[in-house]
């Protein structure tokens, strides 16, 4: 067992881009971890879905061994989404590099994962990255990171992490100013787990990271938080392969498999401990919170079974996520899910979609509302068709986020107008440096769940960031927007919107959906109301051609098959009352962009 | 009497192709006349040797049947074995037409001759890429009738860019003036791989060609033209019989590139290209690509798709009563049989992929 002045245990900070999984590949390659013949890009991301879209979701932790020392490096996930994830990876860390793209700067994230660090009082070692690339300006960024987190500026270490420059001194800097982890070997035993997955063979894997103590492979282990109990079937440390071990002592980071089918029962910042001589929970402990909530429905109404059964294996894998089975009147029957934010559902659905099989139907995002009713009780509902009927509503309470955008400077006018377009209340507005603004604003999270980032992208080719956290619930003027076709609601379009917006939403909605939906036999009217009063309507005219001209030279065989061709398409069709709405129709309907 | 069997000639040249064509046709193979024209009489030898039916219809289409030798066409007409009386039909573009070939075709039986007319707009039938004017399909049907033959269908599309409701009412009150025993017309339809296909500005509406469609069937008719498949009208008793064979799933045999036919529920193509198709002939070869056999409920089913699209109709339990209402305005419905409205004929689909 290693002695603790020996380990340090570490994350990376850094935004996506901003090349933490290239430097992680360099430090694999630099401590010999992997065979040069099997080295790929990207060595630690191991979801497809984080290769394609260039984000850690799920953390692995690795170990290395650099000049004497067992250096630990926990991976973090780089979105605002997996906030909790992040301050479970930084608990098991004394020190942190924060890696910031030398072209480009800090960013807000990123910045907030850096306060957070400070504020578990990681070390920071802070580097410069890319310094390879022709629009590098390291001596501009530093200086921002040392007025904006007062890191000294002639600390700040610089490396190309693509061509290996300065990686090894920055290595040594890991080892000379980050403190070893502190820890009592004989003590009761305490580990933290701060990140779970499921593998199909071996249940769940936990990483874990032992405070005090020691633990055995075999022991006999208390869930803490989980009030579970299991065996330690292995105990091992990820060279970055599995290499199982006998035991993990304090200040160590490793695995654990112990027979789990379940992540729930092993989340991030479970504590572990022996069931013959239990120690009391770590802090920070946190069930994870839903904020985004979507339905889901299948496609094919005869899939509800297999997406049943697809949400309960894949929360096995992530049970960061809720649902609960609902039924539309449009889309039939289906699930409501609860998620941790945007990025956070779409990575489900698609997940659910691609290891699945599945083709889904994803109802508009909602948030979690607070309806104070007339008669004094109150309601919580995250979906518009639970609201009631107005005049039984007194008053609405919504969620609201305090937003951290960081931006250039050019960029500032356009963001302030998005913010005031969401509703938002600027807090702060300050220089970082003459070319670099921080804004805070609260905004309702409702507003920010639809496009917000998208549009901050676009305003500012995507040079801003953002970090977000909740900033509790206030009172907001809100309605209920339904859309209705051929006179039916369809409860998959409603929508609570600010009473100032529901025009805009309901002429949105119609204009889109008068473009999406296929001519039919009859005149079909879209219209958009609040409560009975209609505030929008198109119609989308009665088709009044669908045949095939001519026969070329005796061809029926072509006729005949572009018939059935036809007919098969209909019956991908959903049938709200007489109309047929095509699959596309939801889901670019659903597609809110302005 | 014995049942209608019908041959269909494929004639793969053309001047110059149009660019909303997808058919099997080429306009770059004209060296290739002769020889495609031995390796048809040669199938047609063949098959006679085999055993083919005779023929109550036959008909030669493309392609552009006047571009080739009229001398050796006929010819080949000739060898094909017909009934008495036997309706037989040539395609002709209006500005290849001669005296030579309304001879050589009279004197081959030949008793119809179907003009690829499309528009009488002179406007619009240079949006559409054809070679002939107004004036030459006038010229045309004056010589097939100088030459003795009485039968005559106009071809007709409508929906080209740039024509108006006008120029298409012009059309169609020029072509009665002519006075044809037959009108086909067609709606302009964007194939994939054409070049009308990639250029969406030139894409016909679909309302407009509805209302054409109305025009039409209301000019015609108030002419004493009786419309008796989707896209063809006649006068009464001058149906098209090939044509009809076609919508009641009659039998017919194709000869040439790319032809089709059709026995007992059998559907099976020739090869595409006159290339392919001379190699084969010529090293005695099939020539048949690919074949489809449709099972009995399939062939029901085509069935009654095919038979909705003419004035027969289908019968009346071919759609539920809940589609019956849901299709009320677009079908006529009588104790027996239900058949196409105006309307419906133009939403024939719709109602064809309701069929059980």
């Amino acid at each position: 067992m290693a002695s603790l002045d020996r380990i340090r245990n570490l994350c990376i900070i850094a935004h996506i881009d901003h090349g933490k999984s290239t430097l992680a590949d360099r430090l694999l390659e630099l401590c010999g971890a992997v065979d040069p013949r099997e080295m790929r890009a990207q060595y630690l991301d191991s979801m497809d879905i984080e290769r394609e879209r260039g984000i850690t979701i799920k953390l692995q932790s690795v170990r290395l061994d650099y000049k004497d020392h067992l250096v630990h490096l926990i991976d973090t996930p780089g979105h605002v989404d997996f906030g909790y994830e992040v301050s479970r990876s930084l608990a098991a860390c004394e020190g942190a590099i924060l890696l910031v793209d030398a072209a480009q700067g800090i960013e807000a994230q990123t910045l907030a994962n850096c306060y957070l660090a400070l504020e578990n009082d990681l070390e920071i070692v802070a580097a410069l990255n890319k310094i390879d690339l022709p629009a590098a300006d390291p001596d501009r960024y530093a200086a921002e990171i040392e007025k904006v987190l007062g890191i000294p500026a002639d600390s700040i270490l610089r490396v190309s992490a693509k061509t290996g420059e300065g990686v090894a001194e920055l290595l040594d800097a890991v080892i000379d100013r980050i403190p070893p982890p502190v820890g009592d070997p004989d003590a009761p035993l305490q580990g933290l787990i701060f990140d779970s997955h499921f593998d199909q063979y071996r249940g769940v894997v936990s990483s874990v990271r032992i405070m005090n103590g020691t633990l055995n492979t075999g022991a006999r282990l208390k869930f803490v938080q989980a009030g579970a109990v299991y065996n330690a079937e292995e105990v091992g440390v990820r060279r970055p392969d599995p290499t199982p071990v006998a035991s993990l002592g304090a200040g160590e980071v490793g695995y654990l498999i112990a027979g789990i089918k379940d992540v729930g029962e092993a989340r991030s910042g479970e504590t572990i401990t022996n069931l013959s001589q239990p120690a009391p929970a770590l802090d920070g402990y946190d069930e994870p919170r839903p904020m985004v909530f979507c339905g889901l429905y299948p496609v094919d109404g005869d899939e509800f079974t297999t997406l049943r059964e697809a949400l309960e294996k894949l929360r096995l894998n992530d049970s960061s996520y809720t649902y609960a089975p609902e039924s539309s009147g449009a889309l039939g029957f289906g699930f409501r899910c609860g998620f941790l934010g945007l990025l956070h559902m779409e990575i489900i659905r698609e997940r659910l979609e691609r290891e699945f099989n599945l083709s889904l139907i994803a109802t508009a995002p909602s948030v979690q509302y607070i309806v104070h009713k007339t008669n004094g009780t109150t309601l919580t509902i995250d979906n518009p068709s639970e609201l009631p009927p107005a005049d039984e509503v007194d008053h609405i309470e919504e969620p609201f986020l305090r937003a951290t955008i960081l931006t250039p400077t050019d960029y500032t006018g356009t963001l302030m107008e998005l913010c005031q377009g969401r509703r938002g209340d600027m807090i702060k507005l300050e220089y970082l440096s003459p070319e670099r603004m921080e804004l805070v604003y609260e905004l309702p999270l409702a507003e920010v769940v639809t496009d917000f980032f998208d549009q901050m992208k676009s305003r500012t080719q995507g040079y801003a960031s953002l970090d977000y956290d909740p900033a509790g619930y206030r009172v907001s003027n809100l309605v209920k927007v339904d859309i209705l076709l051929n006179s039916i609601a369809v409860d998959a379009f409603s929508m609570i919107v600010h009473k100032e917006k529901s025009y805009s939403y309901g002429l949105r909605m119609t204009e889109k959906l008068k473009e999406l939906i296929p001519r039919q036999l009859f005149d079909v009217p879209i219209q958009a109301a609040i409560g009975g009063r209609i505030i929008a309507r198109e119609t989308v005219k009665a088709k009044r051609k669908d045949v095939l001209a001519k026969c070329y030279g005796g061809d029926i065989s072509r006729k005949r098959k572009l018939l059935e061709k036809q007919k098969e398409g209909k019956k991908r069709m959903k049938n709200i009352g007489r109309v047929e709405v095509p699959q596309e129709a939801f889901v670019s309907a659903l597609r809110l962009d302005d | 009497m014995t049942a209608p069997f019908g041959v269909y000639l494929h004639i793969p040249f053309c001047s110059r192709r149009c660019d909303y064509c997808a058919f099997a046709t080429w306009s770059d193979r004209h060296h290739l006349h002769d020889e495609y024209l031995d390796a048809l009489s040669a199938e047609i030898a063949r098959e006679v040797e085999r055993g083919l039916p005779v023929a109550s219809s036959v008909f030669v289409g493309g392609g552009t049947p006047s571009l080739v030798d009229p001398v050796r066409l006929a010819n080949i007409v000739s060898s094909i074995p017909v009934t008495a009386g036997a309706e037989i039909t040539i395609e002709c573009n209006p500005e290849s037409v001669t005296d030579t070939h309304i001879a050589s075709y009279v004197g081959a039986g030949v008793d119809r001759l179907s003009f690829g007319v499309q528009s009488l707009s002179a406007e619009v039938l240079v949006s559409l890429g054809r070679d002939h004017n107004p004036d030459t399909v006038t010229e045309a049907v004056a010589l097939a009738r100088a030459g003795g033959i009485e039968r005559l269908n106009l071809d007709l599309i409508y929906g080209g860019a740039g024509e108006s409701i006008a120029d298409w009412q012009h059309t169609i009150e020029q072509v009665i003036a002519l006075d044809p025993d037959h009108v086909s017309a067609y709606a302009l339809t964007v194939e994939a791989g054409t070049p009308l296909a990639d250029d969406p500005s030139r894409h016909p509406e679909d309302d407009d060609q509805a209302d054409k469609y109305l025009l039409a069937d209301s000019l015609l008719t108030s002419a004493g033209f009786i419309n008796y498949e989707i896209s063809n009208w006649s006068k009464p008793e001058q149906e098209c019989a090939h044509n009809l064979l076609y919508w009641r799933q009659g039998n017919y045999r194709g000869f040439g590139c790319a032809a089709h036919s059709h026995q007992d529920g059998r559907r099976w193509w020739n090869v595409r290209t006159p290339d392919r198709y001379i190699d084969l002939i010529t090293s005695n070869g099939t020539v048949e690509a690919s074949a489809e056999e449709l099972d009995s409920s399939r062939q029901r089913i085509e069935g009654l798709q095919l038979s909705l699209r003419t004035r027969e109709g289908v019968p009346r339990s071919s759609l539920s009563d809940a589609d019956i209402n849901l299709l009320d305005p677009l079908i006529v419905v009588t104790e027996d049989i239900i058949t196409l409205t105006t309307e419906g004929r133009l939403l024939a689909n719709e109602v064809a992929v309701r069929l059980r």
